[in-house]
């Protein structure tokens, strides 16, 4: 691996283009995003927020553009993709834990498959992670014994337990009752705190708020604006950005987008 | 008392070895099914286009034509003799297809469960969904790990009951081969009504044989069903 400058950004992102038929939902999107960043997209639905995390680890590919995680170019035709994947984490909306594994073993399961850890350390790896986000006693149980929120902070051991360079959340907490959001979100403000770069799709706007490094509004398969979250909330260089804001405000709670 | 033990030696031993060949066909037809069938599921869920069109074929063929049809395609007309004089001016062997009773039972059977077990496969792989497939990928499996790691194991768990059904067929649908000349259960039944015209007694007695056969394995994979449940996962295992 070459060397690295020490504050180069961990991903960039240039100019991704990506289209499903005659629908263009990426129309040139590029962003960097430096270590230990905490950076959340929000948008109106469709507008390809999905679509460009999973360009981060490639589980969709762009038509064009790049992306660099770290120094290795994840869209070369050359990449070992498999390897990348490997060191970036990602969290679901409905959390797609491996239902016939109990939640020790979904977190093993990666580090013993993929980075061929032997049984025993892979278990205790995952023990150790299942604690981190609160769960160790729930290490024998199979997700469906297990709440939403749950299910949801064993997905974030999961990939945690791959020691992984970045982290995607695509809407973590948008399948989860309300009153399990808080502890969803309580573990990714952890993260935060241990310097994991998070890139962040939620309409979650307290957590946006408190944690953001930075905001992107996404629209249209564009990046309307972007900048740390006291601009977007209080002053947003373009309309449609406080417009959505507002919208946002009026769905989930006047005190979550512009209140604390 | 003498009535019994005259009906027993009129069945003994030839019913307990058409007996022994109805077992060891269900159970190996059901093996070379399984062998081709869940191969089939996998090309036609996982493979490239061309794959899909081949088990779609395949799948599509055996399901639509009668299985004596099959049986007697494989018996009789690979044993043609037009068929075998090409094969011999080709450089193959003389009579390379011409089969053995047995092993055309086999390979029809087997065949044909192939088809049938590959679309009780295919629905079960389609039944865990795509979720955990690509949570899977994300963590960096190949896509043959994540086959064979994540959705197999679920998938084998939700056909345990469409396959205990298949097996239940199986056992019943072996006795079409008493007409190619292999002396199955009911083979030997029927030799033994060809001699004795006592069918009012045989065709029921061997009828409940084949019963007891289908009762012990819908009784043993509902026990297997049973000890392979996912903790949790109850109502979905009902739904399919
Ligand atoms: N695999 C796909 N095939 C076809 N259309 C897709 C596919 N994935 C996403 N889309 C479409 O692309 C658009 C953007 O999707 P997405 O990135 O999921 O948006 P967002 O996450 O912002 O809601 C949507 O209209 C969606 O229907
Ligand atoms: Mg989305």
């Amino acid at each position: 691996m070459p060397s690295q400058v020490p504050d180069a950004p961990i991903i960039r992102i240039r100019d991704l283009h990506k289209r499903y038929g005659a629908l263009e939902v990426l129309k040139g999107v590029s962003l960097d995003v430096s270590r230990g960043e905490v950076v959340v997209i929000i948008g109106p639905s469709g507008t390809g927020k999905s679509t460009l995390l999973r360009c981060v680890n490639q589980l969709t590919r762009p038509d064009s553009g790049q992306v660099w995680l770290d120094a290795e170019e994840v869209t070369a035709p050359e990449c070992n993709i498999n390897a990348v994947r490997a060191e970036v984490g990602m969290v679901f909306q409905d959390f797609n834990l491996f239902n016939h594994l109990t939640a020790l073993r979904n977190v093993a399961v990666g580090p013993m498959k993929v980075k061929r850890l032997p049984r025993e350390e892979a278990y205790e790896l995952a023990r150790e992670e299942l604690a981190r986000v609160g769960l160790a006693e729930k290490a024998n149980s199979y997700p469906g014994q297990l709440s939403g929120g749950q299910k949801q902070r064993v997905a974030i051991a999961r990939a945690l337990a791959m020691k992984p360079k970045v982290m995607l959340f695509d809407e973590p907490t948008s399948a989860l009752d309300p009153e399990l959001i808080g502890e969803v979100l309580d573990v990714m403000k952890q993260l935060a705190k241990e310097h994991m770069t998070m890139l962040v799709v939620t309409h979650e706007m307290g957590f946006a708020r408190e944690v953001a490094s930075r905001i992107i509004f996404m629209e249209g398969g564009y990046i309307v604006e972007e900048g740390p979250p006291a601009q977007l909330f209080y002053a947003a260089k373009q309309p449609r950005t406080a417009e959505f804001l507002g919208k946002i405000a009026d769905l989930y709670g006047e005190e979550q987008a512009v209140g604390g | 008392m003498t009535g019994l033990a005259e009906f027993w030696q009129m069945i003994w031993p030839s019913l307990g070895n058409g007996l022994v060949i109805t077992l060891k066909l269900s159970v190996g037809a059901l093996l070379i099914g399984f062998l081709i069938g869940l191969p089939t599921a996998l090309l036609r869920v996982y493979g490239t286009k061309g794959m899909r069109a081949i088990a779609t074929a395949y799948v599509d063929v055996i399901r639509g034509t009668p299985q004596l049809v099959q049986l007697f395609f494989i018996y009789y007309g690979l044993a043609d003799t037009g068929l075998n004089a090409t094969l011999v001016s080709l450089g193959l062997p003389h009579g390379l297809l011409v089969l053995q009773p047995m092993t055309a039972a086999y390979a029809a059977l087997g065949i044909n469960s192939g088809a049938y077990q590959a679309e009780y496969f295919r629905g079960a792989i389609q039944a865990i969904g795509g979720g955990q497939m690509t949570a899977a990928r994300a963590l960096g499996m190949t896509r043959l790990q994540s086959i064979a790691h994540i959705v197999l194991p679920q998938a084998l768990r939700l056909a345990i009951a469409p396959w205990s059904n298949e097996a239940a067929y199986m056992v019943k649908y072996t006795s079409i081969v008493s007409l190619i000349a292999v002396s199955d259960l009911f083979g030997e039944a029927r030799r033994i009504m060809s001699r004795h015209y006592n069918q009012m007694v045989m065709l029921p007695f061997v009828g409940l044989m084949y019963l007891a056969i289908v009762l012990l394995i819908t009784w043993g994979m509902h026990h297997v069903e049973q000890r392979t449940k996912i903790p949790g996962l109850e109502i979905e295992t009902q739904r399919t």
